[in-house]
């Protein structure tokens, strides 16, 4: 037998690619069956129980979820979450883009931001919470959780912002920004006209990646949130001591929420794309 | 006047400092400071020198079954996320001819990340416990009698919620040092008479090296800092160095928990250190 002369046609598909085909969907199910599976257990009746097989349909543990004192402050904690998550968004995009933008030529002292930023990044979450927990204690602050908290996400989603946007901006051309000063632009101008307009589907991932982040974070907040929980604690505490499908009707309440945000921020890149490129067609 | 150069971008990386400085640097400087004090008993620190949390920490058994736990934790989660990220990323590259459904394909892999983790952990517990559906599935099908217990609140269902929460983790970095890879350089192997394999072992392998470095800080970090899977997924049967630390400021005792954090914090740092010896990271985020 003597090898082919010519490459097999190009839909000849080896056999690792049915084999990797198979991975994929198994991966695939895997990382959504289990929450499909929470979903639909959260729509049980009063009978429920917290695994299959379902017990009637209803609306009853997420009713019970909002009402019940017995599950803690679920309301509150909810709207606490979403303000400190919008709060984290607006602050992770401004800085994240700043920090990219000063990133994008190299400075003195440049690697030392740089590997603190990763430090800040990696460090064990509830060691970081202890930590500013005792700084609190030593200023005598009351830790809260627009303070402390607050505090505790940013050092959380400012790296992972900032990577982002070494990612965007490793794509951005240098170039567009010269032939803007080259016709007379200010550097104001050349930001707001040029480099914002050209990023911004980069920095609405940013923001989608400064809200979830703060929305669904728990390690960093357990310590700092204060006196009044956050979402993901309140959570938390359910799982150590509520048995019942409310858990689940929480889990699919939040993961809506995420939903919603996801859809939102990946709706508006597509689109900003999508006019980019009629854009260009009609030029 | 001219400002500058350097003066500029320091301006623009203020911000980041003035967030990072306090809430990054400070508290792990008074986490150090707090190790070599000694507490009240109260969750108060009384300001005087001493070696004994560190003793403590290191005279202890338990510190030692501990490392050991988490370490296997962190080896059995690294193996796997490594090699599942490694082949759905080389999937989505070099296997997804259209290059609009490599993207999507990539999204959805990537929208669970941006959902809840504690929700993802807690929803494997229909699935594998002992009337789940795993069970009901394997004893339906006659593959066991009855049902298995070693399903959930095991080192098995550990492993497994941080397995479906990290692969993630491997397979951006890995996607974007494979999406960079030329295609006209494997063609030219293949031109030149390589097989599929030494393609892989000398063309992907070597240029998938900095997304799987990346990959693996991120891993080891977060479970080596995990406590609430350990937690939850255990059933309390198995602990981890994070988990032993939360019991004790549980208990307010301050100082031991951060002599036991410092010392995991070296052991963390020196695995990273090792890994970035391998490849220049700065380099690969920034370029």
């Amino acid at each position: 037998m003597s090898a082919p002369a010519v490459r097999p046609l190009l839909d000849r598909r080896p056999w690792t690619f049915y084999a990797l085909t198979a991975l994929f969907v198994f991966y695939v199910l895997a990382l959504y069956g289990p929450m499909l599976c929470i979903y639909l257990l959260s729509f049980q009746d009063l009978r429920g129980g917290l695994v299959f097989p379902m017990k009637g349909l209803s609306v009853h543990w997420f009713v019970d979820l909002f009402t019940q004192v017995r599950t803690g402050d679920v309301k509150g904690s909810f709207d606490r979450s979403i303000k400190l998550a919008v709060l984290v968004t607006v602050i992770t995009v401004a800085v994240s883009f700043l920090a990219g933008m000063a990133f994008r030529r190299r400075f003195r002292g440049d690697t030392v931001v740089f590997y603190l930023m990763i430090g800040s990044l990696v460090a064990p979450g509830l060691v970081l919470g202890i930590g500013i927990g005792l700084l609190f204690q030593f200023f005598h602050l009351e830790p809260s959780w627009f303070t402390s908290a607050l505090g505790a996400q940013l050092s959380l989603t400012l790296p992972f912002g900032v990577l982002v946007m070494f990612a965007v901006m490793s794509r951005f051309d240098r170039r567009w920004e010269e032939a803007a000063r080259d016709l007379g632009a200010s550097s104001w101008q050349i930001t707001r006209m040029v480099v914002i307009p050209i990023l911004l589907p980069g920095i609405v991932a940013v923001a989608l990646f400064g809200f979830t982040l703060s929305y669904d974070e728990f390690a960093r907040t357990l310590q700092t949130s204060g006196s009044l929980n956050t979402l993901p604690v309140e959570i938390w505490t359910m799982t150590l001591n509520v048995t019942s499908p409310s858990l689940y009707a929480l889990g699919t309440v939040t993961t809506i929420v995420s939903f919603i945000i996801i859809g939102l921020c990946l709706g508006s890149i597509a689109q900003m794309q999508k006019r980019r490129a009629l854009h260009k067609a009609s030029h | 006047m001219r400002v500058p150069k350097s003066l500029t971008s320091w301006f623009y990386v203020s911000p980041l400092l003035l967030v990072i400085i306090p809430f990054f640097v400070m508290p792990i400087i008074v986490v150090i400071a707090a190790s070599f004090m000694q507490g009240d008993g109260f969750g108060g620190i009384l300001p005087t020198f001493t070696w004994e949390n560190y003793q403590g920490v290191f005279s202890e058994q338990l510190t030692w079954n501990l490392y050991v736990s988490t370490v296997k934790f962190t080896v059995l989660t690294w193996f796997f996320t490594l090699i599942i990220g490694f082949w759905i990323a080389y999937y989505l590259v070099f296997h997804i001819r259209s290059e609009l459904l490599a993207m999507g394909l990539f999204l959805l892999c990537t929208v669970p990340f941006w959902t809840s983790n504690i929700i993802r952990m807690i929803s494997w517990i229909p699935l594998l416990g002992q009337n789940g559906l795993v069970n009901m599935a394997l004893v339906g099908s006659g593959v066991v009698k009855e049902p298995l217990k070693v399903l959930l609140f095991s080192d098995f269902s550990v492993v497994v919620a941080y397995v479906h929460q990290l692969t993630i983790f491997m397979i951006v970095p890995i996607f974007n040092s494979l999406a960079r890879v030329d295609k006209r350089v494997v063609e030219a192997a293949r031109d030149a008479g390589a097989s599929r394999w030494d393609i892989m072992r000398r063309i992907i392998l070597p240029l998938s090296r900095s997304g799987i470095a990346l990959g693996s800080i991120f891993v080891i970090s977060i479970v080596m800092g995990d406590f609430f899977v350990v937690k939850v997924m255990s059933g309390g049967n198995s602990a981890s160095v994070v988990a032993a630390l939360f019991e004790n400021i549980s208990v307010l005792q301050y100082p031991p928990a951060a002599a036991h954090a410092v010392v995991l914090m070296i052991v963390v740092v020196i695995m990273i250190g090792a890994i970035l010896r391998t490849v220049d990271i700065r380099k690969e985020i920034t370029q």
